[in-house]
C-alpha cells in the first residue's frame, strides 16, 4: 500500500512507530558507544604488578594503603603512596591534589587513573568511602581473592 | 514508656491500614457505599497513629534517651536541638517511618480531597494506597524497627550523627524528596484503581493530574535540595555526580515529568490512554526500585545507608508482587485502552509525544548506566566496573537538548494541529535575538564558547516564544492587563516551569564551561591567582564549636587589587565520631559563586586549598525552585477546585469538542 | 503492534528483577568466607593494652568460648557496637577479647575510660599484623573462637542483638556443650 494511500490516522501510526524504531535505534547504538567507550574496570594489586594492565588505558585500581608509605612533596599538592593486598603484591600510586577526608594509612582506596609504562599508577581521582565501616568492596574482593590464591599451593 | 506507646502506634496504624483494605474491598463487593466510605475515615485513623508513633520518637531523641538503640547510634547529648529532630530521618529505620508518615498523608489527603469521585472509584484509590501501606508498615515493623530498645544495658551517651548529616540541607531534603518518592503512589493508585475497576475514562486524567503535579512538585524540590547540599556539604563543589542514589531520584523524575505531560494530553484529548497508565505505573515503581537500590547495597555509592541484606531482600519481595502484580493487570486490560483519536503531526499532541520519548529514553538510558556494573558483574562473574559520569553526560546532554528545541515550538502548538504560521512567526527575530543575547552572555563570561552560545541561544528562545505565547493570550483584549491577570494558573504554572528549565540549563552549562578549579599549596601569607581572582591565605587557627573542633583558615578573595571578601573554610574533627569534615565558604555574588574549601595540613602551618570559581552555579538551583513552584501553581488552577459538583459522575468528554475549543 | 506488545513491560522488569536478585547475592558483605575458618588463631606476640610490659600470645584465648572482638577508636561503629558488648558480657558472662586495631593505644585507653570496659584483654595491633592474619576487612569485626583456640565463626560489621541471639548463642552453646 502506498502510503499516500493510507488513511490518514494510519499513516500517522505508521510514521509514529517508524519515528519512534528508527529513533531508539539511533539513542540505542549511540548509549552502547558510550557504554563501552566508559566502563573502568577494576584491578587488583596483583593484576597490576603482574602487567594485566593494559599500559596507559583508563582503569581503577585499588588497595590497602601501606602504613608509613605516604610522602608529600614540598611546596606542591604532589602525593606518593604506596597500595597493597596484604600479601605481597604492592604499587605505588601517584596524584596530585587534595586527598579525601576518609584517607588514611590502612584504609582501602580506590583509585581512577592510568598506569604508566615504569608500573606507577597515576591517579586523577582517589576515593575512599564516606562510611568507615566496610572497605570497597573491590578492594575487599582484591584481598579476598589473593589470600585464596596464596592459599593454594 | 512513651516510645514503647509510640510502636504500638505504629502497629495500630498497620492494623489500620488493614481494615482500610479488607472494609472497602467488603463494601465493593457487597455493593455497600457505608461500607466503601469507611475507607475516608481509617485513613484519618491511619494518619493520626502513624504521627503518634513518629511524635514519640521525637520525644525519644529530645531526651536523649539511649535506651532507644536507634536514637543511641545516630545522636549525642551534645548535638544541636534541630538536628537531634533530624537525626530520626538520618539512617534506615527512621527514614523509613517518616516514609511511612508521608504515606498516610497522602492517602489521607487523598480522602479528604477527592470527594468529587464516584464512591467506588475512590473507594479503588484508597485501597490500593492502604494496601502499599501496609506493605510498608510490616516491613517498617518487621526488619527495620526504630523504636526497638537496647536492654536492659545501653550507652550513656549516644554514637552521634554522621557530621555529615549535621546540617539544614538534610533536615529538610529527605522530607520534600519522600513527599515526592510516596506522591508518586497516588497516580499510581489511580491508575491501577481504574484498571481494576475498568472505568480508565477521562476523568480518571483529570483527577491524578493535580496529585501527580504536586508529588511531582516535591520530586523536583528534593532533588534540587540533594543537590545543593551535595555541593555544599559534600566538600567538593560538585553538584551532581551520577552517583547510583542520585540516578535512583532522577529516573522516576524523568519518567513523572513524561507522565504530567502525557496525562496532560490523555485529559484534554483521550490520546496516550494506555502509555499514560504504563507511565503511572512505572513512576512509582522505579520511586521503590530507588529505594531497594539505595537501602539493599546492591550498588555501592557516596551516600552510605546501612546496609543489611535480609532489608533488601524485603524490600525485593514488596516490589515483585507490586510492581510484576501492576503490570499484569495492565497488560490484561491495556489492549482494550487502545485510543481512537487521531491528531495531525502539527499537534500539541505530536510535541507531547515528542516529550515523553526523550524523557522515557533519558530515563532508559540513565537506568542502564546505573545497572550496568551489576549486570556485567553477574554475566562476567565478578569482574568490578564502574561507570563514570562521562557515559551519563554523552548520552543524556544531546537528548536534554532536543528536548529543549522541541519545546520552543511546543508553548505555540495547538491540540490536534497547528498552522504552520503560527509555530513560524516572528522566529526569525527571535532567533536573531536569542543569537545576540546568547553570544553577549557568552562573551560577559570570558572567552566565547560554542556550547555556552548554543544552550543559551535555546533557553532565550524558550523564554521569548514563552513571552509570545502570552502576549498572544492578551493581545486582542481590551483590557490586557487585566487579562494577564485572568489567565489560567495552569498557563502560568507552565511558563514557571519551563521557564525555570531554561535557567537550570543556562546555569548548568556556564558552570561546567566557565569553572576555574585549582588545588594550591598554600602557606600562610601566600598568595595565588584563581581566574580574575587574587587568592591570599593567611593560616589557620583554632576554633571550638558545640561538638567539634576545627581548624578555620582565613582566605581573602581579591579582585583588582581590592578585597571583596573574606572566607573561614573549616577543617572539623567531630567529638563522638571522632570524623573529620570539610566545611567550605562560599562567597555568592550574582555572576557566581568563589568556593574555598580546605585540603589537608601540610608542613609549617601550610594547607593544601581548593579554591574555585563558579559562575552562574546558583541558577542550576533558582531554575530547580521555579520548576517546583510551576508544579505547585497548577494545582491551584480553578479547574481542580474542590468542591465540584458531588456526585455526578464525569464523562468524557468528546474529543471533537474538546479541539473546537483550541 | 501485535497484542502481545502489551507484555513487554512485564519482561522487562522481569529482567530487572533477575538482574538485582543477582547484584543482590553477589554484594552481600555479611556473606564474606572466612580462611581462617576451623583454624587456629594464627600466632601472635603483643602487648596488652592495660598492661603494656605483658606480653599476650595465641595461648592466651584458649580455656574458654570467648569473642574477639576488633575495634578501633577511629571506628564509629564501635561505639554503637560498644552498647551491645557490654550487655553481652553483663547478660552472660562471656569471655570478650579485644583486638585494638590500627590505633593509638594511648586514645584507645581514653575511649574505653569513656564507654566502660566489659572486654576481659586487649591486644594491642598497632601495624595490624594480627588483624592481617586474622583477614579482617574493617572494624568491627568479631570472631567466636573455641576453648581450643580455634576461629568457628566470623562476623562482619556490628554485632547487633539480634546477630547475637540468632546466630551467636547457638552456635556459642553448642561449643560450650561439645567441651
Amino acid at each position: 500500500m502506498k502510503l499516500g494511500a493510507m488513511k490518514p490516522q494510519r499513516r500517522n501510526r505508521l510514521l509514529l512507530i517508524l519515528g519512534l524504531v528508527g529513533g531508539l535505534g539511533l539513542a540505542l547504538m549511540f548509549v552502547l558507544k558510550a557504554l563501552n567507550s566508559n566502563i573502568n574496570l577494576f584491578y587488583t594489586p596483583v593484576q597490576v604488578t603482574e602487567g594485566e594492565v593494559p599500559i596507559g588505558a583508563r582503569i581503577r585500581a585499588g588497595g590497602m594503603v601501606e602504613a608509613g608509605s605516604i610522602r608529600r612533596s614540598d611546596a606542591s599538592l604532589e602525593v606518593a603512596f604506596t597500595v597493597s593486598d596484604l600479601a605481597g603484591a604492592a604499587f605505588e600510586i601517584r596524584y596530585t591534589g587534595i586527598l579525601p577526608d576518609l584517607f588514611r594509612e590502612g584504609q582501602g582506596v580506590v583509585a581512577t587513573g592510568t598506569l604508566s609504562q615504569d608500573g606507577v599508577f597515576f591517579a586523577e581521582e582517589i576515593l575512599a568511602k564516606h562510611d568507615e565501616k566496610y572497605m570497597p568492596p573491590e578492594v575487599a574482593m582484591a584481598l579476598d581473592t589473593t589470600r585464596q590464591d596464596s592459599l593454594q599451593p | 514508656m512513651i516510645v514503647e506507646l509510640g510502636h504500638f502506634c505504629v502497629v495500630i496504624a498497620c492494623l489500620l491500614a488493614f481494615l482500610q483494605v479488607v472494609l472497602p474491598s467488603i463494601g465493593l463487593k457487597q455493593n455497600s457505599l457505608q461500607l466503601m466510605a469507611s475507607a475516608s475515615s481509617l485513613a484519618y485513623g491511619v494518619f493520626v497513629f502513624t504521627l503518634l508513633g513518629f511524635l514519640a520518637l521525637i520525644y525519644a531523641f529530645l531526651m536523649d534517651d539511649f535506651s532507644v538503640a536507634y536514637v543511641a547510634s545516630h545522636s549525642n547529648t551534645r548535638l544541636p536541638l534541630q538536628f537531634k529532630v533530624s537525626a530520626l530521618w538520618s539512617a534506615h529505620e527512621g527514614s523509613f517511618l517518616l516514609w511511612t508518615l508521608v504515606m498516610s498523608i497522602w492517602t489521607m489527603m487523598v480522602a479528604r480531597f477527592s470527594a468529587p469521585l464516584t464512591t467506588d472509584m475512590r473507594a479503588r484509590v484508597l485501597i490500593c494506597m492502604a494496601a502499599l501501606g501496609v506493605g510498608f508498615y510490616l516491613f517498617l515493623l518487621l526488619t527495620s524497627n526504630p523504636f526497638e530498645r537496647a536492654l536492659p544495658f545501653y550507652p550513656a551517651e549516644g554514637a552521634d550523627l554522621n557530621p555529615l548529616l549535621q546540617d539544614f540541607g538534610l533536615i529538610v531534603h529527605p522530607p520534600l524528596l519522600y513527599m515526592g518518592y510516596v506522591g508518586l503512589s497516588v497516580p499510581f493508585a489511580f491508575a491501577i484503581a481504574s484498571l481494576w475497576g475498568n472505568t480508565l475514562d477521562v476523568s480518571w486524567a483529570r483527577w491524578s493530574r493535580p496529585w501527580t503535579n504536586l508529588a511531582w512538585a516535591f520530586l523536583t524540590m528534593g532533588i534540587t535540595l540533594g543537590s545543593w547540599w551535595a555541593y555544599y556539604e559534600l566538600g567538593w563543589g560538585g553538584w551532581w555526580f551520577w552517583d547510583a542514589v542520585e540516578n535512583a531520584s532522577f529516573v522516576p523524575w524523568l519518567i513523572a515529568t513524561a507522565l504530567i505531560h502525557s496525562l496532560a494530553a490523555t485529559e484534554k484529548r483521550g490520546v496516550f490512554k494506555s502509555w499514560t497508565v504504563l507511565l503511572a505505573i512505572f513512576g512509582f515503581s522505579f520511586s521503590l526500585l530507588g529505594a531497594f537500590l539505595v537501602r539493599s547495597g546492591v550498588l555501592t555509592s557516596v551516600h552510605a545507608f546501612a546496609v543489611d541484606p535480609e532489608r533488601g531482600a524485603a524490600i525485593l519481595m514488596f516490589l515483585v508482587p507490586v510492581i510484576g502484580g501492576s503490570l499484569l493487570l495492565y497488560s490484561a486490560r491495556a489492549w482494550d485502552l487502545r485510543s481512537r483519536v487521531s491528531f495531525k503531526r502539527s499537534g500539541r499532541e505530536s510535541f507531547i509525544l515528542g516529550n515523553n520519548v526523550l524523557l522515557t529514553v533519558s530515563a532508559a538510558v540513565v537506568l542502564l548506566g546505573t545497572l550496568y556494573p551489576l549486570g556485567y558483574e553477574a554475566l562476567t562473574g565478578g569482574d568490578k566496573i564502574s561507570i563514570g559520569p562521562p557515559y551519563f553526560n554523552a548520552v543524556f546532554v544531546p537528548l536534554m537538548l532536543v528536548l529543549m528545541a522541541l519545546m520552543i515550538l511546543s508553548h505555540r502548538s495547538r491540540w490536534w494541529a497547528t498552522e504552520r504560521s503560527l509555530l513560524t512567526a516572528g522566529q526569525g527575530v527571535f532567533s536573531v535575538i536569542a543569537g545576540v543575547a546568547a553570544i553577549g552572555l557568552s562573551f560577559a563570561m570570558g572567552p566565547i564558547k560554542l556550547w555556552i552560545v548554543g544552550v543559551a541561544w535555546l533557553a532565550v528562545m524558550i523564554v521569548l516564544n514563552l513571552g509570545f505565547e502570552l502576549y498572544r493570550r492578551v493581545r486582542l483584549k481590551s483590557n490586557p492587563v487585566r487579562r494577564l491577570f485572568s489567565q489560567p494558573l495552569a498557563v502560568y504554572a507552565m511558563v514557571l516551569g519551563h521557564a525555570g528549565i531554561a535557567v537550570t540549563a543556562l546555569g548548568i552549562v556556564t558552570t561546567v564551561m566557565m569553572s576555574e578549579e585549582a588545588d594550591l599549596y598554600m602557606a600562610p601569607g601566600d598568595r595565588a591567582e584563581v581566574g580574575a581572582f587574587d587568592v591570599r591565605f593567611y593560616g589557620t587557627k583554632n576554633v571550638d564549636g558545640p561538638n567539634y573542633v576545627a581548624d578555620r583558615g582565613r582566605v581573602e578573595v581579591l579582585r583588582e587589587g581590592e578585597v571583596i571578601a573574606t572566607l573561614f573554610p573549616e577543617k572539623r574533627r567531630y567529638l563522638a565520631s571522632q570524623s573529620i569534615m570539610t566545611e567550605a565558604d562560599i562567597h555568592v555574588r550574582s555572576l557566581g559563586d568563589i568556593y574555598v574549601a580546605l585540603g589537608e595540613p601540610l608542613e609549617d602551618g601550610a594547607w593544601a586549598v581548593r579554591v574555585h570559581i563558579k559562575p552562574l552555579v546558583r541558577f542550576i538551583w533558582f531554575g530547580g525552585v521555579l520548576i517546583a513552584l510551576g508544579g505547585v501553581l497548577s494545582i491551584f488552577d480553578r479547574r481542580y477546585r474542590v468542591p465540584m459538583v458531588r456526585s455526578s459522575k464525569q464523562g468524557p468528554l468528546a474529543p471533537s469538542v474538546e479541539a473546537a475549543h483550541g | 503492534m501485535a497484542k502481545q506488545s502489551v507484555l513487554i513491560p512485564v519482561f522487562v522488569f522481569a529482567g530487572i528483577v533477575v538482574l538485582l536478585w543477582f547484584g543482590f547475592q553477589l554484594s552481600d558483605p555479611h556473606l564474606l568466607p572466612s580462611q581462617k575458618l576451623n583454624d587456629p588463631v594464627p600466632e601472635f606476640e603483643l602487648p596488652n593494652l592495660m598492661q603494656v610490659d605483658q606480653t599476650l600470645t595465641a595461648a592466651d584465648l584458649t580455656g574458654e568460648v570467648s569473642l574477639l572482638n576488633v575495634w578501633a577508636t577511629w571506628c564509629p561503629s564501635c561505639i554503637a557496637e560498644h552498647g551491645e558488648l557490654t550487655r553481652i558480657f553483663e547478660t552472660t558472662g562471656l569471655r570478650i577479647i579485644g583486638v585494638n586495631y590500627n590505633d593509638d593505644s594511648e586514645a584507645a585507653r581514653a575511649w574505653l575510660k569513656r564507654w566502660g570496659d566489659p572486654y576481659a584483654f586487649h591486644i594491642v595491633d598497632e601495624s595490624g599484623t594480627l588483624a592481617i592474619d586474622l583477614g579482617v576487612y574493617g572494624a568491627p569485626e568479631t570472631f567466636v573462637v573455641d576453648a581450643g583456640g580455634v576461629i568457628r565463626y566470623r562476623h562482619v560489621g556490628v554485632v547487633t542483638q539480634k546477630v547475637f541471639e540468632e546466630t551467636l548463642t547457638p552456635l556459642i552453646q553448642n561449643l560450650k556443650d561439645a567441651s
